[in-house]
């Protein structure tokens, strides 16, 4: 099967998406997933990784877990998702109604030579994340159906969402967010009002 | 086929999984992720019994230190279980603690060093405690049933006051030998 090449600017789809977050909490995969939410606003609730390829989704789910009273959003490319293709399992039989995963997809691995990926080699991703048992998956190719999603990342009881904006492929000038691990930890905690000890 | 059965000559009355739930509970651990095993069969049962405890069930064990860090990320304390053949499969996921200084706790049977009939388990088990403290965890070892509440407690206290990562390797002679034909 062979996916349309998406046409969304990734930029404008992720700042599109994140407007008027409230208390959405964000972790961002790597490469540019991280780079794309930083450039929409950078804030304390945003966890971006730098590494840890393959763990963005399930990241979330451990911080859903923890704070249910919170909508939580994963934020990563189709790469990064599919390397950590088994954790949309163990997600969708937790059914954290907190969570949405968004899955950037333009098809290829953009912070690595633009090699294609998975996903532009014709793996369904949505078939995936229906198999796996998510509540609901939505496939996204253009900005006013990203607006139109966008109140559904709030949602506190009626997830787990699966989200895959239909980007396209290219390169865009990098936005790059604080590398320091443990400051991004420790403001991520305070702005959740736990101590820095 | 009966696999699980420990070997009646080995500690067979002693209560440790039960040990180590309480320490757990006591620490405050709320998240407990794991990927099945046969020596941690109990205290995953008692984990899911437990109605203030969220247990999550991985596809592989490198899920469980990205969902340790998200649970510390948003106040929960969580555990990872396994078993030795899985912490290879977390090598560079654990990069995430180091950089971030997650802490992190993690009990793993050990596989491959005590009576194993299986030879596919030694290579890991072997290379379990250097593979660990090559990505900066700290190893301690839970030898006898009767240390199990002290030392997990160790552990957690280390893990969670002292902001460090540690894994608990509890010895294969603890979980007792494998029966690999019913008799």
């Amino acid at each position: 099967m062979t996916v349309a090449p998406g046409t969304m600017d990734r930029r404008d789809a992720v700042r599109s998406l994140l407007a008027d977050r409230g208390e959405l909490l964000v972790v961002s995969g790597l490469g540019s997933p991280s780079y794309d939410v930083f450039a929409a606003g950078d804030d304390a609730a945003n966890f971006y990784l730098w590494g840890a390829m393959g763990g963005a989704a399930l990241m979330g789910l451990g911080l859903a877990l923890a704070r249910p009273q919170h909508p939580v959003a994963v934020v990563t490319g189709d790469g990064e998702a599919m390397m950590g293709v088994g954790g949309l399992l163990t997600i969708s039989v937790r059914k954290p109604p907190n969570l949405t995963v968004v899955v950037l997809d333009n098809g290829h691995f953009g912070e690595t030579g633009m090699q294609r990926s998975h996903a532009g080699l014709g793996v369904d991703l949505a078939a995936l994340a229906r198999g796996a048992g998510f509540t609901e998956v939505v496939s996204l190719g253009d900005l006013d159906g990203v607006a139109a999603f966008r109140p559904r990342l709030r949602d506190l009881d009626a997830g787990p969402h699966f989200v895959i904006l239909r980007i396209a492929a290219g390169e865009q000038e990098r936005a790059l967010p604080p590398r320091d691990g443990v400051h991004l930890k420790n403001r991520f905690r305070e702005r959740l009002g736990f101590p820095v000890d | 086929m009966n696999q699980v059965t420990r070997d009646p000559e080995i500690r067979q009355d002693t209560d440790w999984p039960l040990a180590i739930f309480g320490a757990l509970k006591r620490a405050r651990v709320r998240q407990v992720s794991y990927v099945p095993d046969a020596g941690h069969s109990r205290l995953i049962a008692l984990a899911h019994q437990d109605a203030a405890m969220e247990a999550t069930v991985l596809t592989t064990e490198q899920e469980g230190v990205a969902l340790a860090a998200g649970a510390w990320l948003g106040g929960d304390r969580s555990v990872l279980l396994m078993q030795s053949s899985g912490v290879g499969n977390c090598i560079n996921m654990m990069s995430l603690l180091n950089s971030c200084r997650f802490p992190f706790l993690t009990l793993v049977t050990m596989r491959g060093e005590w009576a194993e009939f299986n030879p596919w388990q030694i290579p890991m088990g072997r290379a379990t405690p250097a593979a660990l403290e090559l990505m900066g965890l700290t190893v301690m070892r839970l030898e006898e049933p009767d240390e199990a509440d002290e030392i997990v407690t160790a552990a957690a206290d280390l893990a969670f006051d002292g902001g460090q990562q540690i894994a608990v390797l509890i010895s294969q002679r603890m979980i007792g030998r494998k029966k690999w034909v019913s008799q």
